[in-house]
């Protein structure tokens, strides 16, 4: 037990550990972008109507006119002090704008990941169960179109038939649950169901081959052999095994829900952090995106790292 | 990897026959038909589109759809059917350029990490550094910095396209690196070009074909989230992510701008997304009976 603890601390150092170059890699990546990209950045950002004084003052505004290295020591030394960069635009600290941004945002990331897992994983699991049959083939298609259908084409169409058509919600817009929760709840139903779909699709999917290839094991045999019923067998012994690979496909699923949140905000006019990134397009102001990125890289890099531990916490068949 | 490269002499006998096939796999004869007009209709669009796709008619606005105007009109005038089959020309030009690209680049990525030790640690963290920046805001900042133009699209999109392919090309390597017959044509003194060319390559070949179809579904979508955004295809070309961002301020009178450039897109992603998931299964079955 004593030996298990400390190889379990020393992996989750390791492990740890292990996302500094990850992190690394993702800074300079960033750095690069700015600095390696084709043209003169600065007169991109500017716009094509821009002064040559509002170009040399961009330039300053982004630090370009020192040397390569000085400017990633700079560079690197705001970001591991938590500073994200300035809006040229508004001149606040992108910190400050994701801050304000960020509720809605984190809001219907939480509304679309338990509503996913809540429906993915009984169908995945029915599907397992009845596997062959036509209950298992309609899922599976629901889930081929769930996954191909794109987020925004899905939004409009939800919005064309359960807002214009059917006037059971609000087109477009926010509310916050902590001024009024009822809402908020019509606010977020269509957004969350847009943005579900494909993590519905690609849970559900993942959810039906990890509980079909547990139901070939051996002990499953046995627990149904020694009379268990039926329902116990599918959800504690199968899908108490089958949990870590779901989990880790809800891990990697952050990276789609990034791309589909910025979009879904759009389509649904919420303001949060997909709508500071579109509003950064147009006024092309690149230290919000820059911010951005590097908020939600660092934000996945971190999840993902949670996830791992917690599994070495959860399961004690992960080896060290 | 036995059982793939007995399926590799592919072609026309693959599957051994059409109407057999047909009957096997419906559905995925039915993507790959659809792809085919959706190809056909890129390349022939010219002849398809009954209306130049960029005239304007400020006297035919938000017309409903007629024998003239098959999907009707836009809020220019301009005829909604025309502009959606020059979409598929962006789309398939998207598609097909991204997958070429990102499979070339991350096939000699994949060869050289899974094969030469002393890159695959670099590399690989490179590759995972990449990973773990969201694709879609990876391609906008390219796209903002750089200017929007089709090159710059399809470069922006290639990009975060590059990791997963030299993941799953390494994977194959670091197996079959171990192969007997590769170890004998190390034995027998072959040079490691022509180990990699003629004993490595062709065993990526399955995965890749497959991996293509999803880089190219993939890639057509970013490509209409980038343009609905307005980091994407330049706005005066009508691709169906610049289509959809232009019709929604009139969404509510005229939902059909939006809804037929969404449908194509939909259902060209649907397709290609099913021809891979048969490919997969055919072609790479050690894939299939993972997911």
């Amino acid at each position: 037990m004593r030996l298990r603890s400390r190889l379990m601390l020393s992996f989750i150092l390791k492990r740890i550990v292990s996302t500094i170059p990850v992190m690394a890699v993702v800074a300079l990546t960033v750095f690069l972008l700015l600095r390696l990209s084709p043209g003169d950045p600065a007169a991109v950002i500017a716009g094509d109507y821009a002064t040559a004084e509002q170009i040399a003052k961009i330039r300053e505004q982004l630090g370009l006119n020192e040397p390569i290295v000085v400017q990633f020591v700079h560079w690197l030394g705001a970001l591991v002090r938590g500073d994200l960069g300035v809006s040229i635009f508004s001149n606040l600290p992108v910190t400050t704008l994701i801050a304000q941004r960020i509720e809605p945002t984190l809001m219907l990331a939480l509304t679309t990941i338990v509503f996913s897992v809540l429906v993915a994983v009984p169908l995945g699991v029915l599907a397992a169960w009845k596997s062959g049959t036509w209950v298992d083939r309609a899922v599976m298609a629901f889930a081929v179109i769930g996954f191909s259908v794109p987020v925004f084409v899905m939004g409009y169409f939800l919005i064309y038939g359960f807002a214009l058509g059917l006037h059971w919600f609000p087109v477009q817009g926010y509310r916050s649950p902590f001024t009024d929760p009822g809402l908020f709840v019509s606010h977020i139903t269509l957004p969350t169901l847009a943005l579900s779909a494909i993590f519905i699709a690609l849970i559900a999917r993942i959810t039906r081959a990890s509980v079909l290839e547990v139901l070939q094991e051996d002990y499953i045999r046995t627990a149904r052999a020694k009379g268990q019923a039926e329902t116990k067998v599918l959800l504690v012994h199968a899908l108490g095994n089958a949990a870590v690979p779901i989990v880790t496909v809800i891990g990697l699923g952050v990276a789609l829900l990034i791309g589909g949140v910025v979009v879904t905000e759009s389509v649904f006019n919420i303001p949060g952090l997909g709508r500071l990134v579109v509003d950064a397009i147009l006024k092309r102001d690149y230290p919000i995106i820059q911010g951005l990125i590097l908020f939600f890289s660092f934000l996945y890099i971190a999840l993902n790292l949670l996830i791992d531990i917690l599994y070495t916490l959860l399961d004690p068949r992960i080896r060290y | 990897m036995s059982e793939t490269a007995k399926a590799l002499p592919v072609g026309a006998t693959m599957f051994g026959g059409w109407r057999p096939l047909a009957a096997r796999y419906p559905f995925v004869v039915a993507s790959a038909a659809i792809i085919l007009a959706m190809v056909l209709a890129a390349i022939f669009a010219p002849l398809l589109w009954t209306i130049d796709p960029l005239a304007l008619n400020p006297l035919q606005r938000l017309k409903p759809p007629s024998e003239l105007n098959w999907f009707g009109t836009d809020q220019f005038g301009r005829d909604v059917w025309s502009r959606v089959v020059f979409g598929t020309r962006v789309s398939v030009t998207v598609g097909v350029a991204v997958a070429i690209l990102s499979i070339s680049i991350g096939l000699v990525i994949g060869l050289l990490a899974g094969y030469i030790r002393m890159l695959d640690g670099i590399l690989m963290r490179i590759m995972d550094g990449l990973m773990a920046i969201p694709g879609v805001l990876l391609a906008i900042a390219l796209v903002s910095l750089s200017g929007a133009s089709q090159i710059t699209v399809i470069i922006a999109i290639t990009v975060p396209e590059i990791p997963r392919v030299v993941r799953l090309v390494r994977a194959v390597v670091l197996t079959v690196r171990e192969e007997p017959y590769v170890e004998a044509a190390i034995a027998a003194g072959t040079r490691l070009p022509l180990i990699l060319i003629r004993h490595v390559l062709p065993n990526c070949v399955p995965a890749l074909i497959v991996q293509a179809t999803y880089v190219c579904a993939s890639a057509m979508l970013t490509e209409a989230i980038l343009s609905f955004l307005g980091a994407g295809t330049p706005p005066e070309i009508p691709s169906w992510g610049n289509m959809m961002a232009e019709g929604r301020a009139f969404f509510p009178i005229a939902p059909r701008i939006v809804l037929f450039p969404g449908a194509a897109l939909a259902l060209m992603i649907l397709a290609v997304n099913v021809l891979g998931d048969g490919l997969r299964d055919r072609l790479d079955p050690k894939l299939a009976r993972r997911v």
